[in-house]
């Protein structure tokens, strides 16, 4: 394999593995907050104990996304020099702003939160957690106007290879930002909420019937019945967005090869890119042109367009897009039926108690459909994107690195190594947690002091 | 923007200053929690919570000015960027795996089944050590000016030992600080016999940098910089001395001069940067490439310029707060 193949395919893996923890972040501090906030108005203890349990899973996701983060921040050096001497001064500042805006203000709240609710006045520890889940939706702001940029760039000029900036507003404005930021707000917060509705779910299987736990769940399912049809609305125009700005890239997710009207909505097909055809279709009639065009016969752009008289493809490849898109809607429509059969359920049947033994059972294993959908959703935008780096301005190949192939070979299997035992341990611990908190013990067990002389604790100041 | 003159003259020195003053807030800050970490298998088990404790509030806070370094360096000078970080390409990516282990097992060694604490101790330790040994390799190459002969490669494990040291130095004179009554006593030991390694330490690099580069000969030894430059190497033996008597004495019975070794040590590490920094300007790849040459469009970096100098001073602040609300000897650490 090659350096540029083995650069992109640790560049995936890094980024997938960054994403996974940023997601659950984003929201869950604000769900902290909730928390936080209903405790300080009741006083009941339930939310202070739903509050303690999430505050360790939170805990445990930062520190994965923070190392993970800290990764994907060298890797535009080591990998891809080419993308920074490129658009370098379009990139540079809005990396600098996360840093300078979100990064420190999480990582510095971050342990007041977590080490000084005995420290603090309650009002600056609440204050730490609306601090620190600002920050992470400040730098999910951040990073993602820059990837929007990636995919339609705007505001900026090129200047002996370079691109220059013109209009500031322009870049962090432009066309796909709205929508990818509002699309994946949404996403962390569904994320989160089966996390939550699995998590609370699985405790309660476990025979923990708890004021907490009843609580948790009821946020959990509202939170996902709330947010699903929002983010089935705004996947919708997300896709009409890229639709103007990347044809190219809803071509590939349609699986369709020819422009014209009367496009059926496949859901399933084999795109096969050497024949350029489908096989095995099933689709409904004229869907496509009518959730892209609003007409029966509306007109689809097809993949054929974009192979130039060479022979040139200027498409992405098709399968990785066309399946990926499907699984990202199909875990979308599982989380809509699923939040809202247990919702219709709640309602005629008092409450969370009523909730049928199987329905428990399968919200266990979609607690992490969130990750699913998330990742498959990025899968489809970014590869969609290729053979661009930057859309229009600067290809994949341009950018890499001029490092032996070897080398990124040895690095990358030592990130996979990493990742897959670092997953693992994340799930089992997540799992482990919820069961020592079903059986009421202390999550953390108490370790036997062997020197009691350091044991002594010193006062508070 | 004419204000102060030429901006494709002072832009890329104002950036250059501010990422020297993140990468030494780095190794400072850094420095003594990858320490931490370092010492963690000479102490026992219940002496490792206490450990962790005084640095767990921090070492997040403390890892993000390496990102903010990084960033300056990547958005001010993009060509140095690529140049620098290809060529450390390995190093680097044992950093980023060492960095990873040791800030995960922060919380997995207190929430993951008791007898998978062990592991992530080791964990720790192994990631802590991996991203010392790995930063000191990168120094000594950078200090080679990056090339890669059995020569360079040697001096850099040599450094990459020293920085090692060097940082549990730092990290010992941080436990005497935050820690009392055995663990206290075991740091100052430590301390007492880290400081050898400090002393070579900084000797190999004060003796190799002049001796591989003549250009940073002539910048040091040749008059009046060389009067002008005297107090830099007085100083450091001066702050050498007070550690080595304080170090004898330590611990007092009433705690009293406890910090001097935090405070002796991280003015080191000032002055070794400073003598660094002063050899390397004005270049950022050694004998390759000019910050000057290096820097990006001055409106991209006059963006970021405004946005620093609004930003820094709250986060110099909030930083402030952090370190005053975990001020005093380290207690366990709770969510409560
Ligand atoms: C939509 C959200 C999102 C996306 C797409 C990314 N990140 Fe991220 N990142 C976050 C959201 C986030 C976060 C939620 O804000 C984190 C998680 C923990 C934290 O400190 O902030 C974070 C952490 C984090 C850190 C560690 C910060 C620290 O030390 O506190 C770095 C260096 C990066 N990220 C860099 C990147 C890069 C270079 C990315 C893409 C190429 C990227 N992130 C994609
Ligand atoms: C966070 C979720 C993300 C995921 C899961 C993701 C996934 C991917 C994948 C799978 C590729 C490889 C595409 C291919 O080679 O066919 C890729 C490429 C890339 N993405 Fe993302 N991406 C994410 C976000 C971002 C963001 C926020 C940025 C910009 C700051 C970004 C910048 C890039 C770059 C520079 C490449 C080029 C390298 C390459 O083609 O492999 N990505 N991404
Ligand atoms: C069934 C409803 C959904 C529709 C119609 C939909 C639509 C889309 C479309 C069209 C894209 C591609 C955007 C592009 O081309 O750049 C996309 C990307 C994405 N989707 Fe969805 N989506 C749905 C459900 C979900 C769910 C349930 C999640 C996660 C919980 C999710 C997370 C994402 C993410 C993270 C991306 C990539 C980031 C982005 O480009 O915004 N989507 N979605």
């Amino acid at each position: 394999m090659d350096a540029l193949l083995l650069s992109r395919i640790q560049f995936g893996a890094n980024i997938s593995f960054h994403i996974l923890f940023p997601t659950i972040t984003i929201a869950l501090g604000w769900v902290l907050l909730f928390f936080r906030l209903r405790f300080n108005r009741t006083g009941d203890e339930a939310w202070l104990e739903a509050y303690r349990f999430w505050v360790k899973v939170f805990a445990l996701s930062f520190a994965m996304g923070v190392v993970s983060g800290i990764t994907m921040s060298f890797q535009f050096g080591t990998n891809w020099p080419g993308f920074m001497e490129t658009v370098g001064n379009i990139a540079g500042p809005l990396l600098a702003y996360e840093v300078l805006t979100a990064f420190f203000l999480e990582a510095v709240f971050l342990g007041i939160m977590l080490f000084g609710m005995s420290r603090v006045p309650g009002w600056l520890h609440t204050l730490s957690t609306f601090l620190v889940a600002f920050g992470t939706t400040m730098s999910a702001f951040w990073i993602l106007v820059l990837n929007s940029w990636m995919h339609t760039p705007a505001g900026f000029e090129m200047r002996d290879g370079v691109a220059h900036a013109t209009d500031w507003m322009a870049i962090i404005f432009n066309p796909s930002m709205p929508y990818r930021l509002a699309h994946m707000l949404l996403a962390s917060g569904l994320t989160v909420a089966f996390l939550i509705a699995g998590i609370s779910a699985f405790r309660s299987l476990l025979g923990d019937r708890t004021a907490g736990i009843r609580r948790t769940l009821r946020t959990g399912i509202m939170m996902g019945a709330v947010l699903i049809p929002v983010q089935i609305l705004a996947g919708d125009m997300h896709g009409l967005n890229t639709l103007e700005h990347q044809p190219q890239k809803v071509a590939a997710m349609e699986g369709n090869w020819d422009t014209r009207g009367n496009v059926p909505l496949l859901l399933f097909a084999i795109p096969d890119e050497a024949a350029r055809e489908n096989r095995l279709e099933i689709g409904i009639p004229n869907g496509a042109s009518l959730i892209l065009k609003h007409h029966a016969d509306g007109v689809v752009p097809g993949l054929n367009d974009f192979v130039a008289a060479d022979g040139t493809v200027t498409h992405p490849p098709v399968a990785p897009v066309f399946f990926s898109f499907r699984i990202m809607v199909g875990t979308g429509m599982a989380m809509l039926l699923l939040s809202w059969a247990a919702v219709a359920l709640m309602w005629r049947r008092g409450g969370v108690d009523g909730l049928p033994k199987p329905l428990l059972l399968a919200m266990v294993p979609m607690a992490f459909s969130g990750w699913v959908a998330t990742l498959a959703g990025w899968y489809t935008t970014e590869i969609g994107r290729q053979p661009w780096l930057v859309q229009g301005v600067l290809t994949t190949e341009a950018a890499v690195a001029d490092v032996p192939a070897p080398m990124v070979a040895t690095s990358l299997g030592a990130y996979l190594a990493v990742y897959a035992a670092l997953l693992a341990a994340y799930v089992g611990v997540l799992f482990y947690l919820a069961r020592r908190a079903a059986k009421g013990e202390p999550p953390e067990a108490h370790i036997p002091q062997s020197g009691e002389a350091i044991a002594i604790e010193t006062p508070a100041e | 923007m004419t204000l102060f003159g030429d901006p494709a003259t002072w832009l890329p020195l104002t950036f250059a200053t501010l990422m020297g003053l993140s990468i030494l807030i780095y190794v400072v800050l850094d420095g003594f929690d990858l320490g931490v970490g370092v010492l963690f298998p000479l102490a026992e088990d219940a002496e490792k919570d206490r450990m962790i404790a005084s640095i767990g509030p921090f070492w997040d806070a403390n890892e993000t000015w390496l990102v903010l370094a990084i960033g300056l360096l990547l958005v001010a000078f993009p060509v140095a960027h690529g140049t620098i970080l290809t060529a450390l390409y390995l190093p680097v990516s044992v950093m980023l795996i060492g960095l990873i282990l040791r800030g995960v097992a922060f919380e997995f060694r207190v929430k993951a089944p008791t007898r998978w604490k062990k592991p992530w101790n080791r964990a720790f330790f192994a990631g802590s050590l991996m991203t010392a040994l790995a930063q000191g390799y990168m120094l000594g190459i950078y200090i080679m000016g990056l090339q890669i002969t059995p020569m360079t490669v040697g001096f850099g494990a040599l450094t990459a030992v020293f920085l090692t040291v060097a940082y549990s130095f730092i990290g010992a004179a941080w436990l005497i600080l935050k820690t009392e009554d055995l663990l206290q006593a075991k740091a100052v030991r430590w301390a007492r016999g880290g400081i050898f390694g400090v002393i070579l330490g900084l000797g190999a690099v004060s003796l190799a940098s002049p001796l591989v580069s003549p250009r940073i000969f002539e910048k040091w030894f040749s008059v009046p910089e060389i009067f002008l430059l005297a107090p830099l190497p007085l100083f450091s033996v001066a702050l050498i001395a007070v550690l080595w008597a304080v170090l004898r004495r330590l611990p007092t019975r009433d705690d009293s001069f406890a910090w001097v070794p935090f405070v002796a040590a991280v003015s080191l590490f000032v002055l070794g940067f400073f003598g660094m920094a002063y050899s390397f300007y004005p270049y950022v790849v050694p004998e390759q490439l000019t910050i000057y040459e290096a820097a990006s469009a001055p409106e991209s970096l006059f963006i970021i310029l405004i946005g620093t100098v609004f930003v820094l001073p709250m986060i110099l602040g909030y930083t402030v707060l952090a370190y005053t609300v975990f001020r005093g000897k380290a207690v366990t650490l709770s969510y409560d």
